[in-house]
């Protein structure tokens, strides 16, 4: 309750404080010097807040790894091919040590991640080239907006979905060619999962096909280039920079999500590249470590934020780099 | 000449048809989008409408003063035993049942929440004590789900849920008209519960409003404040350029970090409770601050420098040129981002699965401290539930949270189509 009031004291009472201070001293230039710059240091207060969100997430989860790898060695978590972190309650119990090896995690993460992309990368870069360079202009006043829609549901209601349609449907489909199929596999997840990425995919690259110069254009089609010759000789090697990029970023967003994959994929950290199969992800692990009463010190909680790291760490070099190549990308054309 | 010319024809009908086919691939991607969208909405939909509806039993019952030990006092009356009045009730609605197995088939019927709506009508009405009327209750979310027709009668008996006996009394129920589907109101005015039938959703709903309150309130002053500094008065050096970068990156880290993030400092370290709105509404202001201040910045820098050299021109100071004219002028493009991310905000489950806002509330939340779920995260306990009438709840949930969505994104058209000015 306490911090409530802080916060609230300082981010609602305090700006609006200083306002009143200032309408009432219009006058006098010294006082109002000397609020304004109260004032300035209220707002580069506000601006270190973001800065205060990474150190926080940066120190809450390398603090609780470094406990978590006092316990568990790092080349156990890193390279362990066996993931069970039930902890036993008593000492002399079968299997009481349990095994953090993240590896099959990883390969899970990865498996559903493909199955994303391979769904997600051709589907929306297709739909930002028609878009972008076919339709007539009702059509993208019409296709852009829902595609969009597609981004702005909720991950759970995706998750839902893949859970109750999706699987059943892979499963039945599967089953009859003959397959023998897990009823939460990897490729009902990867398969909802690209359609939510989709939409990314699409308006990223359409800012960037959009980026590339109409003279590029024009030079290849006065040359007597078709219009899809134009595009596939033209514009996308001269984009490709910003779509390796976007597909970069789509990525990153893959592998970081969570409900899709908590709902319709499995718990058992199978190591395998069989789609059809049950793999368990990072993000699901974290969520099934951390829901429910639990200490702060056993490994089994601590494992939660090794995990968080790792993904951190992972999804913030796939960001810079992506974000790096568009930036150099588009300082090109500019 | 001619050669060149043979063989450009030569190749032309290939190029034209591979033009062709280019173009029927990104028709086949666009409408492979739209199609999925569809297919979700529409079965959605289709599991949602039945939650509309709930059935209800009409059953007789009497109610003699011996129920309440012939005193009818008000705690009496909370505390007699309306469960056995109602089970005496169905006994003598269908006295053909005699076997003990039976009967604890028949008092199935009812849903067990069903004693305490009676016990609600008794306390407000205690004049119908004495009489026998029919009281129409809540049925059993089983008999529910086969009156709504996803239980099929023809299914071998070994492999149903509902029984034969039971779907025999259920069809003597309806001979009688004593069996009805009628709007289903506790879905909108309750809190969850273990029991299909008596679960809703406003405790969620409300959970989700403190929730976004709590994130409002953080995330917007200090967002646009940050936005404010970082455009018009921060200095161009190492420091500024390192929370810009910052920003960007922070905007692109997975949700479920911030959930971690909320955990170990507001959880751990400041020892707030779990499962409270107070807590959520934290995690998701920091998680919905990049959004706001990247699109503040953007709102702040379409403001033409003319507006500002002219307040300075008369003499006013740089606060009162941002705070007087530069803040109104970019307030519909800022408020717009940060509805933008509070809609995000609203949808997001998985930082608040990690905080503990997954607990099995039933009481409505009255305020941010109160422990609370939101209604992504209820629909994700509901999809979670075995129980087959829990699976029209959860669609119904979602179309319920869609419709606050579609809200707010009509409200930010609206808002764009009235205030934006382009210069």
């Amino acid at each position: 309750m306490n911090i409530l009031i802080i916060l609230f004291a300082a981010f609602v009472v305090a700006p609006i404080m200083l306002i009143i201070a200032l309408t009432l001293n219009r006058q006098n230039r010294i006082i109002r010097n000397r609020i304004e710059s109260v004032i300035k240091l209220f707002l580069l207060l506000c601006a270190c807040i973001a800065i205060f969100a990474t150190v926080g997430i940066v120190m809450s989860v390398l603090f609780e790894s470094i406990r978590f790898f006092q316990v568990v060695p790092v080349t156990d978590f890193v390279f362990g091919l066996e993931w069970s972190p039930q902890t036993a309650i008593r000492e002399d119990q079968v299997g009481s040590s349990g095994a953090f090896g993240a590896v099959p995690l990883f390969a899970g993460t990865f498996l559903i991640t493909i199955i994303a992309m391979i769904i997600a990368a051709p589907l929306g870069l297709m739909s930002a080239i028609y878009l972008s360079e076919y339709a007539s202009k009702p059509v993208r006043d019409f296709g852009k907006p829902l595609l969009e829609i597609l981004a702005g549901i909720p991950t759970v209601v995706y998750g839902f979905f893949a859970a109750l349609t999706v699987a059943p449907l892979v499963r039945d489909v599967a089953s009859g060619l003959g397959f023998d199929v897990s009823s939460e596999n990897a490729l009902a997840a990867g398969l909802v999962m690209g359609i939510m990425i989709l939409p990314f995919v699409s308006s990223l690259s359409d800012d960037v096909i959009n980026a590339v110069p109409q003279s590029l254009r024009d030079g290849s089609l006065g040359l007597g280039a078709t219009h899809s010759e134009t595009i596939r000789k033209v514009v996308i090697p001269a984009a490709l920079p910003g779509i390796v990029g976007s597909i970069l970023l789509a990525v990153s967003r893959a592998i970081g999500e969570t409900m899709i994959v908590v709902m319709a994929a499995g718990l058992a950290a199978n190591l395998t590249a069989n789609p059809l199969q049950s793999v368990t992800t990072v993000t699901v692990q974290i969520v099934t470590l951390l829901v429910g009463d639990q200490e702060f010190d056993s490994p089994k909680t601590l494992a939660a934020f090794a995990l968080g790291l790792t993904l951190f760490i992972i999804t913030l070099v796939l960001n810079v780099i992506a974000l790096t190549v568009v930036r150099k990308y588009k300082e090109q054309y500019e | 000449m001619s050669e060149n010319r043979a063989l450009i024809e030569s190749t032309l009908a290939r190029r034209y048809a591979r033009e062709k086919r280019f173009q029927w691939y990104g028709k086949l991607a666009i409408s492979a989008g739209i199609l999925f969208l569809g297919f979700l909405l529409a079965t959605t939909v289709g599991n949602a409408y039945t939650a509309l509806q709930q059935t209800y039993i009409g059953l007789e019952i009497n109610l003699t003063e011996d129920d309440f030990d012939g005193d009818l006092t008000s705690k009496s009356l909370a505390q007699a035993s309306y469960g056995k009045i109602i089970k005496r009730s169905l006994l003598e609605k269908f006295p053909q049942v005699s076997k003990r197995k039976e009967k604890k088939a028949l008092y199935k019927l009812i849903s067990t929440g069903a004693e305490y709506d009676l016990r609600d009508k008794v306390v407000a009405n205690p004049e119908l004590i004495g009489q026998s009327r029919i009281f129409w209750l809540l049925a059993d979310d089983e008999v529910d789900v086969f009156m709504k027709g996803r239980i099929d009668r023809n299914v071998d008996e070994g492999s149903r849920r509902l029984k034969d006996n039971t779907i025999g009394w259920v069809d003597q129920l309806s001979a009688q008209d004593l069996i009805e589907k009628r709007f289903n109101k506790p879905f909108f005015t309750n809190g969850d519960s273990r029991d299909p039938e008596q679960a809703g959703i406003l405790g969620a709903a409300m959970g989700s409003i403190y929730t976004i309150l709590v994130t409002m309130l953080l995330a917007f002053p200090i967002g646009v404040a940050a936005a404010v500094y970082l455009q018009e008065f921060a200095p161009k050096n190492r420091i500024t350029d390192v929370i810009e970068v910052n920003i960007n990156n922070l905007a692109a880290v997975p949700s479920i970090i911030f959930g971690l993030l909320g955990l170990a400092i507001f959880i751990n370290y400041f020892g707030l409770p779990r499962s409270i709105p107070l807590v959520g509404g934290l995690v998701l202001a920091l998680m919905t601050l990049p959004t706001i201040i990247i699109s503040s910045r953007a709102a702040l820098a379409s403001v033409p420098p003319s507006i500002r050299e002219a307040a300075l021109g008369i003499g006013s100071s740089p606060v009162q040129m941002v705070l007087h004219h530069v803040i109104p002028l970019a307030m519909p493009g800022m408020l717009t981002g940060a509805i933008i991310g509070f809609a995000r905000a609203l949808g997001e489950t998985a930082p608040l699965l990690v905080i503990g806002m997954v607990a099995f509330i039933v009481d409505i939340p009255g305020g941010p401290m109160d422990p609370a779920t939101v209604l992504p995260v209820q629909i994700y306990l509901w999809a979670d539930s075995p129980e087959r009438a829990f699976v029209e709840k959860t669609s119904a949930a979602i179309i319920v949270l869609l419709l606050f969505l579609i809200a707010v994104n009509v409200l930010i058209v609206i808002m764009r189509r009235k205030l934006e000015r382009r210069w």
